[in-house]
């Protein structure tokens, strides 16, 4: 699947192919080797995926932790207030969990809480595991949990140059970014941009594909099935425009607008369970703001209301799958 | 410096102004949060004081961040971390003394011994009722100084200080002290009967640490007249923040999103959401 392959076409020289997840890793290179604040913080990062960034920058920016994530998590917005620009590193989405009192009771609310005295400009990564038979407690995706705090920003980029430049934009940012990968995504390749100062925007949504008859906004890892969907269908005739919101907090509303008035028709796959999930959010400002676009009632598809289970014959059909979005695609016409 | 939700004085002792302190507490435009913190949030950055946290222990994983940063800096910057007797007993504490330790981060844990977490008693609640000696299990030294000492505080911190600014990492303090009002307005401890009135009221007559430092002043041969002026001196301050804090407008309802982000967001408009709801 190559979602930027198109866009990011581009003059040689200028673009480099690679994965999303080098991309993820080169976007942490650039931005400790352009600003000695920036030091990376967590459990094992000095062995996965940072044995070079070791080697490179040194104990003093690389911080192997004890298994305190709640601590290593305030210890890293402590920093943060006090002049470094941390990426703490949570690894396992499931993990954000233990971390949330700190993330919400002290990242999200002390500049507001202090009238604006202090900044917390920190980045919390972590990444969510699917199709793998990892289990409910390694399986999670617990952005739309955080959707419902003010003052935190959130990503899920699905492309390799979407993740480079928004985990740019992450750490260049004064405020505190939380930015959730999908390990479905980490081969996925894609041309890269080579210019150090490549940045996506935090707030854009992208048209990853366009089309006509339907808008498919797919969330983070969601959008590997979509493109799969969304290639079959367009063999059908079916012409199908795929939004990435790319930015989950906050969302934007007016390019999913702009595509809904154009194609009349709504469905938004999301990996995270049901209940207010980004598809819910999304559906209600839609329902709000769009009512009188909409020729059809919006469409959902997302996990179940049920924990993510281990065995492989369980899990095989837990999240939206191929053949479910393009039923769901028809049925919507 | 990271303080608690009773940390009234800690600021005042930093240095920070009395004005927009006062003014914070009456949820006052000139407070020093703007109004968003009030009464459990007295942060006042310009003495150094990054939070006051009423989430109990939440300060203490950021305290330790604020000397992780200056160890990777590499100033000498020492932090000083205030907590009471019910946050030893978060998960918060026990973590961050141990990742002190391990990198001998400059960071004092100064844990404000009160006898009670709100109602509930160090006996009721700690199966090691001596706070000190969780200090040993982290590999960094505990002591026990009387709280309402004011030169024992002082000379108890400042080894700490010291010890800290050479690289031999955190120490944990234990003061002990006493809290002589309830624990909230809402809450008599005389209704509620967890301690009893003849225990405050001993508290205040023999345990005030204001009245026994003025004592020890008096006994070193400061002069009687010198300590009136300056307690005339602090209750005109109080009287003229008083004043201040007074005069001061209430923040305007439309500012209510200020302070939310330093880098603004694309299509937000807080104005709209306001109007909505």
């Amino acid at each position: 699947m190559q979602t930027d392959v198109k866009k990011f076409a581009a003059k040689p020289g200028t673009h480099i192919e690679m994965t999303y997840f080098d991309a993820l890793m080169q976007a942490q290179v650039e931005e400790m080797a352009r600003d000695e604040r920036v030091v990376l913080v967590g459990e094992d990062v000095a062995v996965y995926g940072g044995v070079k960034l070791l080697e490179q920058f040194g104990k003093n920016r690389i911080w192997n932790t004890p298994i305190s994530e709640g601590s290593f998590t305030g210890m890293g917005i402590g920093a943060a207030i006090n002049g470094l620009r941390p990426i703490v590193d949570l690894t396992v989405g499931s993990f954000l969990y233990l971390a949330s009192d700190q993330i919400i009771n002290q990242a999200s609310k002390l500049r507001f809480m202090t009238g604006g005295q202090i900044d917390i400009p920190i980045v919390v990564r972590c990444c969510m595991y699917s199709v793998g038979s990892n289990a409910a407690q390694h399986a999670d995706r617990p952005y739309p949990f955080f959707m419902n705090v003010p003052g935190l920003k959130i990503v899920s980029p699905t492309g390799a140059a979407d993740i480079k430049g928004l985990m740019k934009s992450a750490i260049r940012d004064d405020d505190p970014v939380l930015i959730f990968e999908d390990n479905q995504l980490w081969t996925v390749r894609g041309n890269v941009p080579t210019d150090p100062d490549h940045i996506i925007p935090i707030g854009k949504a992208d048209v990853k594909r366009e089309g006509t008859d339907i808008t498919l906004i797919a969330v983070a890892g969601a959008i590997r099935a979509t493109m799969e969907a969304v290639d079959a269908l367009s063999e059908e005739g079916i012409s199908v425009e795929v939004i990435d919101p790319r930015t989950l907090k906050p969302l934007d509303h007016e390019a999913f607008k702009t595509s809904v008035a154009k194609t009349g028709r709504l469905l938004i796959v999301d990996n995270a369970h049901r209940v207010c999930n980004v598809g819910s959010e999304i559906a209600a400002v839609m329902a709000e703001e769009a009512f009188y676009l909409l020729k059809r009632p919006i469409v959902r598809l997302s996990a179940p209301d049920i924990h993510v289970p281990f065995s492989p014959a369980l899990e095989m059909d837990f999240y939206p799958t191929k053949k479910r979005i393009m039923q769901a695609s028809r049925q919507l016409l | 410096m990271t303080g608690t939700h009773r940390s009234h004085g800690h600021p005042i002792g930093k240095g920070a102004h009395l004005n927009a302190l006062m003014a914070e507490l009456m949820g006052k435009e000139d407070g020093i949060c703007k109004g968003r913190g009030g009464s459990m949030h007295f942060a006042d950055k310009s003495v150094g004081i990054i939070t006051e946290s009423a989430i109990v222990g939440g300060g203490i994983p950021l305290a330790t961040g604020c000397a992780f940063s200056a160890k990777v800096r590499g100033v000498d910057q020492v932090t000083l971390c205030f907590f009471g007797d019910g946050a030893v007993n978060q998960g918060a504490f026990h973590e961050s003394l141990n990742m002190a330790s391990l990198w001998k981060l400059a960071v004092i844990y100064l844990c404000e011994n009160n006898l009670y977490a709100f109602t509930t008693s160090l006996a009721q609640s700690h199966g090691q009722t001596d706070i000190a000696l969780r200090a040993p299990g982290y590999g960094m030294p505990g002591l026990t100084v009387d709280g309402q000492d004011v030169s024992a505080v002082y000379e108890a911190v400042a080894r700490a200080v010291n010890r800290a600014r050479v690289g031999e990492g955190p120490t944990l303090i234990v003061a002990e002290t006493y809290r002589f009002d309830d624990h909230s307005f809402r809450s008599s401890s005389r209704v509620l009967g967890y301690r009893s009135t003849e225990e405050v009221e001993r508290h205040k007559r023999d345990r005030d640490p204001i009245l026994l430092y003025r004592n020890v002043l008096l006994e070193e041969g400061e002069n009687e007249e010198n300590l009136i002026a300056i307690e005339d001196e602090v209750t005109d301050a109080v009287k003229q923040a008083l004043q201040f804090a007074l005069a001061s407008p209430m923040p305007r309802p439309e500012t209510l999103p200020d302070y939310m982000f330093k880098s603004s967001l694309p299509g937000q408009s807080f104005a709209a959401e306001l109007e909505r709801s």
